[in-house]
């Protein structure tokens, strides 16, 4: 079994572990969106550093529904992703925007098991 | 939870402009959490915006994109933020305020950043309609509301904010007149010269400028239709926009009986305190030493003080320089040190370009040793250098001209070892106080590798941006100090340019990111790095490319055009812009299914608007069963070859431009490259398919095909060169072949053809030697890797639809089929378009 999960969670805090699709449905060094009630979040699955991260499926600079779609990547060791629309560019570790800019975006915990990709949900 | 003290002390700010917002962002991140509580009284509808930066609302840029912090982070930061509230009272004996709400709260300190508002002189008439000042954002509503009905305006004032505003005046389609009572613009920058410089390089693009006017009165009724002068002469205006000067916002100081100077300004000592030690003023309604800092910088310095010695440090207000740089209108003015200053206590450089409009002045100490000002007018790239050496008393060279005229045969820009002569104190950002030591330091320990992290990292060039050319010298020199060696490279993650990583591709016969990466990069790339490799293995292998589809630019990576709104838009080939009637149906039938906006373009072919990403693989399923292909409009490879009826219909035609235009597309349709790839076949000179504006353009002669090579379109327009003459077809095909190759294999990412060539030493004559004499002997190689580009090709898009696990990509939810419900349309002219 296979249980990856991002260093920086508050995985400690999750109330619930939501069971997003199938590994398979996440591209290799992509992201994929789930809809988790009446949210988007956007799902990572950073093959190259064998870590999943996932975050708003919304771009807080001009209120796209995007993230999804963004490339990942990372700046000076720190996994990114970067709107498909402007290439702002956000931690997925923390949320916060690489560029200097003062809107940031909600990251989720995330885990791996038997083949299932979970969102951990904070209530 | 750390420790706070049992009373939170109470700060209370009037005014939530720039200087006010500073203030409490340096206060919350210097302050112990619990140690205060900030409320802030802002008599504007918005949280404090980028007010230096207002003109760029006229072009633009948004209310929100030039808000400093949204409201939000005021909450965060546990700030009570009352907006649309003008403080009324202050009772400084009880340090209570009131507001015109009816709203009282007590302080333990007070902080005044009330700012300034526009000085209206009292000339006859300025309360008429259509008298405007240019000050907030609601001013700029309320111009842009009028413009419209107005077609000429005059700007009163002919200093920094008058020019921005006849700059504004401009780009509101307005005949623009500027009206200065000195004898020169920009008195308090520029000398008689300079402002000569620039009133001509004003004029040049339509502005008038009139010198020496005073104003009388403004005439119209009710608006504004005239303006007369002491000299007798008169205007015909219908907008008038006063910039005359500012005036500090001390009236409600005054109220509360607190000093205030002779000519307006709230008085304060270098802690800033007024005359009442709890009551501090900063920015621009401040009077320290005399002065009223029209400026964000000193502003900025002022609220870092008065945050020092609030949470127990100490600093002192010093005053500031008033050196300044701007680009008005397009041209470069720049004014530093003390710019007047001249014989007998100086001794004065000048050097003057009548032709290029370019104007500069430096004043030298008598004894040749120091920079003591100078003044910059059309070109000011070496300005932070020069206000460097004036602030921290570089000894000048010999010849002290090189200043000014920069290195003369002698290699490249001297600066990179100017800013590393640069004392540690020097400050490089005087927007946010930021020493050169601070910066290299953070280089260093950071390891930072680009200017946005040093951006980021120091907050330095983060405000005006002046400083940020200097910024990346600093990077440049640091890296270099330690060793490492600085080149064109294409980001952090490969220390190699477009051109060698191409090389390597090939000689490793690399097919993947992750290989690539692997074993010639580091890290895990990024936005620059994925989709530049992309384009090479493209360019390369010519492989399908979503093979690798979370490499590409989201374009590529779901071959179609990304949108606002999240949708994406379908353009099928139409080589040539040649379309038979029943494809022309077929579109028109796919469109009304499934309810896409459709639009001709500007290349001869046609746009499908709106389609869900969900909805791609079913909407070009009846587009390749109807004969389409892919129009890569989304890709940085060849779009359109735009044709003119040629020969074949039109009387002048002197061969078929139609055929060769489908011919030639066809040739190279789907080819990627290091950006976008545009063409042209006119059938004679009247040129009527524009190829003088493409990368490629053709031009049928008597006696075959005149090619043209390396123009533009788009933000920076260049003609294409014309390259070879009398071409038949084939020759014409085969120069095509070795050019796009060479270029495909030679350009750095992103840059069209006429950029590449602008860069390439030697030019279009080196060129022609390469493409056609066959100077490198690479012509057979490029000819052979553009025929197997040629033969390998297919439509990207017929693959995806005959491909299920392909297919399957295209869905908005993993987790659910249903579409993005943030999608929505509304109807304009009988078709959707996007609500946003
Ligand atoms: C649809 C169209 C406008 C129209 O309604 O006519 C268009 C639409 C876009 N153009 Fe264009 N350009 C269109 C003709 C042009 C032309 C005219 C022409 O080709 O004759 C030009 C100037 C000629 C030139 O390119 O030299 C043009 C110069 C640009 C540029 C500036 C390129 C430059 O070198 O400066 C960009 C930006 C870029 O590519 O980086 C751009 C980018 C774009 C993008 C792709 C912006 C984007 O990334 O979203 C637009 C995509 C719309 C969409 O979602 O489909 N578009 N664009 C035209 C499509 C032509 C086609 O059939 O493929
Ligand atoms: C068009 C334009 C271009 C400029 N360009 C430059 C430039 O290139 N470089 C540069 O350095 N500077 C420039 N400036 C000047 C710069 O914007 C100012 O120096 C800066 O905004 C001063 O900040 P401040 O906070 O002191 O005042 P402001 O930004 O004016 O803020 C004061 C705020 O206090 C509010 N206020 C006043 N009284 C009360 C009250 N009683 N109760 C509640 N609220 C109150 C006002 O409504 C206002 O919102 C420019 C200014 C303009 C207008
Ligand atoms: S000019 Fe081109 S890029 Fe700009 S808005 Fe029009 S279509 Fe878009
Ligand atoms: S919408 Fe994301 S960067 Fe602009």
């Amino acid at each position: 079994m296979l249980s990856t999960q991002n260093p920086d969670t508050r995985s400690s805090e999750v109330t619930y572990w939501f069971k997003a699709a199938e590994v398979s449905a996440f591209p290799a060094d992509g992201g994929a969106c789930v809809k988790y009630q009446n949210q988007q979040i956007a799902v990572f699955n950073f093959t190259r550093r064998n870590e999943w991260y996932a975050c708003q499926n919304m771009c807080p600079h001009k209120q796209q529904m995007i993230l999804a779609r963004g490339l990942v990547g990372d700046q000076c060791g720190e996994p990114k992703v970067a709107c498909p629309f402007h290439k702002k560019t956000f931690s997925l570790l923390t949320g916060e925007n690489l560029n200097g800019e003062c809107y940031e975006i909600q990251t989720y915990p995330v885990k791996v098991e038997d083949g299932f990709v979970y969102i951990g949900i904070t209530e | 939870m750390s420790s706070s003290p049992a009373h939170p002390q109470r700060i209370v700010v009037i005014g939530n402009g720039m200087v006010g917002y500073k203030f409490c962002e340096k206060l919350v991140a210097k302050a112990q959490p619990g140690a205060y509580q900030i409320t802030v009284f802002g008599e504007e509808p918005r949280p404090a915006y980028d007010r230096v930066h207002l003109s760029a609302y006229f072009s633009g840029t948004t209310a929100e994109e030039l808000t400093m912090a949204p409201v939000s982070w005021y909450e965060e930061n546990n700030i009570n933020l009352h907006l649309g509230e003008l403080v009324t009272g202050i009772d400084a004996t009880s340090k209570l305020i009131t507001t015109h709400k009816g709203l009282a709260i007590s302080y333990d300190k007070l902080i005044l950043a009330t700012g300034s508002s526009a000085f209206v002189p009292p000339i006859n008439g300025v309360e008429k309609e259509g008298v405007f000042v240019y000050r907030t954002i609601e001013d700029l509503d309320a111009m842009l509301e009028y413009a419209p009905k107005a077609r000429t305006a005059a700007v009163i004032g002919g200093g920094l904010l008058g020019l921005e505003a006849a700059k504004a005046a401009m780009d509101m389609g307005l005949t623009t007149h500027v009206i200065e009572f000195a004898s020169r613009l920009m008195p308090r920058q520029l000398d008689e010269f300079g402002s000569d410089m620039l009133k001509k390089k004003l004029e040049n693009l339509g502005i008038s400028i009139h010198l020496n006017k005073s104003t009388t009165a403004i005439l119209g009724e009710p608006g504004v239709r005239k303006m007369t002068f002491a000299d007798g002469s008169e205007l015909d205006v219908d907008m008038i926009i006063v910039s005359a000067g500012i005036k500090p916002r001390d009236e409600l100081a005054v109220k509360a009986g607190l000093s205030v100077g002779p000519r307006g300004g709230i008085l304060v000592n270098d802690a800033l305190q007024t005359s009442d030690p709890d009551i501090y003023a900063i920015g621009e309604s401040a009077l320290h030493g005399g002065m009223i800092y029209g400026l964000v910088a000193p502003g900025y310095d002022m609220a870092e003080t008065v945050v020092t010695n609030l949470v127990g440090g100490e600093k002192t207000f010093k005053g500031f320089d008033m050196s300044t740089k701007l680009k008005l209108i397009g041209v470069d003015v720049a004014s530093f040190g003390d710019p007047f200053i001249s014989e007998p206590n100086a001794r004065t450089i000048v050097f003057e370009d009548r032709i290029k409009g370019i104007y500069k002045r430096i004043n030298i100490s008598e004894d040749g040793k120091y920079l003591l000002g100078g003044i910059l007018v059309g070109e000011a790239a070496n300005y932070n250098m020069l206000l460097q050496t004036v602030q921290n008393r570089i000894i000048v060279p010999p010849d002290a001209e090189d200043l000014i005229l920069g290195s003369r045969g002698g290699g490249s820009e001297s600066a990179g070892a100017g800013v590393l002569s640069l004392p540690e104190e020097a400050t490089i950002c005087s927007c946010e106080g930021v020493s050169k030591g601070t910066i290299c330091n953070s280089i260093k320990d950071e390891k930072l590798c680009d200017v946005a992290s040093i951006k980021k990292c120091t907050k330095a060039g983060t405000s005006c941006g002046g400083c940020v050319p200097m910024l990346g010298d600093l990077l440049n020199a640091t890296l270099k100090e330690m060793g490492q060696e600085v080149k064109q490279v294409l980001c952090e993650h490969f220390q190699y340019s477009r051109h060698e990583i191409l090389d390597i591709v090939k000689v490793n016969n690399i097919r993947t990111f992750d290989e690539l990466i692997s074993h010639h990069g580091k890290g895990d790339g990024c936005e620059i790095c994925k989709p530049a490799v992309a384009s090479i293995l493209a360019s390369t292998w010519n492989e399908l490319i979503l093979k690798q589809a979370t490499i590409q630019d989201t374009n590529d990576r779901y071959l179609a055009n990304i949108q606002k709104g999240g949708t994406y838009s379908v353009v099928p080939r139409i080589a040539g812009g040649e379309i038979t009637p029943e494809k022309l149906i077929v579109i028109g039938q796919v469109a009304a299914k499934y309810g896409l906006y459709t639009k001709i373009t500007g290349g001869q072919r046609i746009d499908m608007f709106g389609a869900r990403v969900d909805q791609l693989p079913d909407i070009w399923e009846e587009l390749v069963n109807a004969g389409f292909e892919s129009g890569h409009a989304y890709g940085k490879s060849l779009r359109t070859v735009k044709s003119c009826v040629g020969s074949t219909w039109c009387r002048y035609g002197l061969h078929d431009s139609v055929g060769f235009a489908i011919q030639i597309e066809e040739r190279y349709r789907g080819l990627r490259s290091p950006h976008k790839l545009k063409g042209g076949v006119s059938g004679c000179v009247r040129e009527c398919a524009e190829a003088q504006s493409k990368d490629f353009g053709i031009i049928a002669t008597e006696k075959g095909w005149n090619l043209y090579i390396c123009g533009n379109g788009g933000a920076k327009p260049q003609h294409a060169q014309l390259f070879a003459t009398d071409l038949d077809t084939e020759t014409c095909l085969r120069y095509l072949d070795r050019f796009l190759m060479f270029y495909i294999k030679t350009a750095e990412p992103l840059n069209r053809t006429a950029t590449w060539l602008n860069k390439m030493e030697g030019g279009i004559e080196y060129l022609r030697q390469v493409i056609i004499e066959d100077s490198l002997g690479i012509c057979a190689d490029l000819e052979r890797e553009m025929e197997f580009m040629v033969d390998t090709y297919a439509c990207e898009w017929k693959e995806v639809v005959n491909n299920p696990e392909l297919r399957k990509r295209f869905q908005h939810f993993v987790n659910t089929p249903e579409p993005d419900p943030s999608i929505n349309f509304r109807p304009e002219r009988g078709q959707k378009v996007p609500v946003i």
